[in-house]
């Protein structure tokens, strides 16, 4: 089962945490800090390197769909992009219910019974009644998108990449495996989940955690990495997303922190500003550094988060497919 | 019914005597638990005994609201002016192992608790957390102590898991599959034989070999001691299902500006609309802004930019002054006219539903006074919107 040809070689280098001999990296984070958006840019710069590249989402939102703007995507992996180096990105939709009859046509030849247990509903009672079996089904077809080898003998896809379910699901959602292989001591499914394990634990696999400088997220963040190395998983990058940019430094303030309003008017007058202007400017500026000084707490926050960080930008209005190269370009060394 | 007005005023809300029950729900990571919080310091402000249950609160939050653990237990905040509010975290398994215990003997709870299929219905199945939330809810309504009980939704993938989770629980408990599991304990084979199909056959047969025997008797023996208990969990789900239709409750629905949220607010209004359930509003939360200009219109984004492109050519402090005050307001203002145009598209498709707009604040709430602060904007929102 094992798969035995390494990745192929890429030559844009990436970031700090991107570590270019994994073959799965997880991306999670704290619900709203962009984790999907986050993973579609990594999964364009492994591909930018040249690499055949999966992008995976489990939470059944079709949210690759909307952000790639294709048609929503079956269970099935469609190519989404071709990059610069021979790179292609492809994207794929998992869903439970056709893992389960994949699963079962693949290892029992049951594909017709399969299909009556789905429509008794069978499948999700199954999955109902021992949820992590639902994520067991979502991890294995994961961990056989990340081994899978064509009839030459090379690997299916250099790199997958997986948009998790967030940090508040992430450690149910990683250990359902080892879960279930305690529920169900013999059997297929607990020799199955031998490889699933090995795979999430092992060295061919990141965790890479999504976060805003905010303080849920943050606090998320910092949690999530404690717990997941507990666990044995390894933790990629922290990727510190929307980063606002900072726009002035203290030099540009008074002691008060505010700007100085009578040189704000005068330089706004040599632009034909109405002086009008520049108290309610004054104000925003002075808004803006409280928000980079949290911004700024924040970020030392995470030092205690062993791995390295790297920090997107807040690209406004809000990433759609043609800001996403720009990031990605992030998640590469040249840029940064 | 009247129709849904153009204005929400939630201190209106809190205030009427009327209203029972506050529900915030929406998407994960757009401040429903700091909402519901401003919400029921409102409301406690306002004179009214209320209780806020939540979900998952900020560790920050939860303290300043006296909150150290998830024990189940309304305990008094401190702090609130005139008035008595309450707070109590959701302890989900310790609410599921309660409902076991109220309607079993102490064995045959214990049975039950020692299930492995027990520990992981209680501590992770999807929905749970949605079903104990509802049940507590119940529970709460039913006590009669409270003038207002404000209650956070779980943070879920979807905002529709709230409504759906509870329903899919008792489905469950009571649907087919356990009917057929347990149909031969029940009857003695002879309605199971009856019942049986043939999709349940394969059923066994298949779930057996992957499986494994055992597992799918263990499951029969957890499901039948649950099932002899309850005699109807989907009707204990149903129960507050319809009491979240009566008048005495309303939804408020939560949103960030951002497509992925209002889509979830869209989705949750249409369904709260097509199940007649009281929707008072939808509460959009980090809404950028520019300050306000005394009797002219803040600069465009793309006006500040250029005009901070030329005065970066120069080399005088007050060129530097204006160039860097101007890439602020150039980066607000894009902001607030990104998230304005979001607005605006939500108002458009759902004209009858009144929109709060509460403005992005610099740094997280984690006390009362922060909560007030929340409440008075979100009542001047109001104004705006």
């Amino acid at each position: 089962m094992v798969a035995v040809s390494s990745p192929r070689p890429a030559s844009a280098e990436l970031a700090p945490g991107v570590p270019a001999e994994a073959r799965l990296h997880i991306v999670t984070g704290k619900g709203g800090t962009g984790k999907t958006t986050v993973a579609a840019a990594l999964a364009l710069a492994l591909a930018a390197g040249g690499r055949k590249v999966l992008l995976v989402e489990v939470e059944g939102r079709q949210a690759l769909a909307q952000l790639f703007d294709v048609p929503a995507l079956p269970y099935e992996e469609r190519r989404l992009v071709s990059t610069a180096r021979g790179g292609q990105l492809w994207g794929l939709a998992v869903d439970a219910e056709d893992a389960m009859i994949e699963y079962l046509d693949m290892f029992y030849n049951l594909k017709r019974s399969a299909r009556g247990l789905k429509r008794i509903g069978a499948v999700d009672f199954v999955t109902t009644l021992a949820p992590g079996l639902r994520d067991v089904l979502l991890t294995g077809k994961v961990k056989e998108s990340v081994t899978r080898t064509n009839p030459d003998g090379r690997l299916a896809y250099d790199a997958v990449v997986l948009d998790a379910p967030p940090t508040g699901r992430i450690r149910p959602f990683l250990n359902a495996t080892r879960e279930v292989a305690n529920l169900t001591k013999f059997g297929p499914i607990n020799r199955q989940s031998a490889g699933v394990i090995e795979l999430l634990h092992g060295p061919l696999t990141a965790v890479h955690l999504v976060t805003l400088l905010e303080e849920m997220p943050v606090q998320e963040t910092i949690d999530a990495a404690e717990d997941l190395t507990a666990d044995g998983f390894r933790i990629g990058a922290v990727i510190v997303n929307r980063a606002r940019p900072a726009l002035l430094d203290d030099a540009d303030l008074n002691d008060g922190y505010r700007i100085d309003l009578a040189s704000l008017k005068a330089g706004l007058k040599a632009v034909n500003i109405p002086a009008v202007h520049a108290a309610p400017l004054a104000d925003e500026v002075a808004d803006y550094t409280q928000r980079q000084r949290v911004q700024a707490e924040n970020l030392a926050r995470l030092d205690v988060v062993a791995a390295p960080r790297v920090e997107l930008p807040d690209l406004t209005p809000p990433v759609e497919i043609g800001e996403l190269n720009e990031l990605s370009a992030y998640l590469t060394v040249d840029a940064s | 019914m009247t129709r849904a007005p153009a204005r929400l005023d939630i201190g209106e809300l809190v205030r009427d005597p009327h209203t029972k029950i506050v529900v915030t729900c929406g998407s994960g990571g757009v401040g429903k638990t700091t909402t519901a919080a401003a919400v029921a310091l409102m409301g406690a402000e306002a004179g009214r005994r209320t209780v806020v249950l939540t979900i998952d609160p900020a560790r920050r939050l939860a303290q300043s609201m006296g909150l150290v653990e998830l024990d189940n237990t309304p305990r008094e905040v401190k702090g609130v002016a005139d008035g008595q509010l309450f707070a109590m975290m959701l302890d989900m398994k310790r609410t599921f192992d309660d409902v076991v215990l109220e309607h079993s003997t102490p064995e045959r709870a214990q049975q039950i608790f020692d299930n492995p299929f027990y520990q992981s219905l209680s501590s992770s199945f999807a929905g749970t957390q949605e079903y104990m939330a509802m049940e507590k809810l119940g529970q709460l309504a039913a006590a009669n102590e409270w003038d207002l009980i404000v209650v956070d939704t779980p943070p879920s993938r979807s905002a529709l898991d709230f409504l759906d989770a509870p329903n899919r629980l008792g489905r469950f408990l009571d649907g087919r599959m356990i009917r057929m599991l347990t149909a031969p304990a029940r009857a003695g084979g002879r309605t199971g034989i009856k019942v049986m199909s043939a999709g349940f056959g394969i059923f066994s047969k298949v779930f057996g070999r992957i499986l494994g025997g055992d597992l799918l008797r263990d499951v029969a023996s957890f499901v039948s001691a649950l099932e002899s208990m309850f005699g109807g969990f989907r009707e204990r789900a149903q129960h507050t299902y319809e009491l979240l239709k009566t008048p005495g409750t309303a939804f408020v629905v939560v949103a960030v500006p951002e497509p992925d949220a209002l889509r979830e607010a869209s989705y949750f209004v249409e369904r709260l609309s097509a199940e007649r359930m009281p929707l008072a509003g939808l509460v959009i939360n980090r809404v950028h802004r520019t300050v306000p200009v005394a009797g002219s219109e803040p600069l465009s984004a793309a006006r500040a930019a250029a005009a901070a492109d030329t005065l970066a050519t120069r080399t005088s402090k007050d060129a530097r002054v204006a160039a860097v005050a101007l890439r602020v307001h150039a980066e607000t203002a894009a902001l607030a006219e990104y998230d304005a145009r979001m607005a605006k598209r939500f108002c458009a498709a759902h004209p009858a539903v009144p929109v709060i707009a509460v403005p992005a604040l610099a740094a997280d709430v984690h006390d009362v006074d922060g909560l007030r602060e929340i409440g008075e904007l979100l009542v001047a929102g109001a104004e705006q919107a």
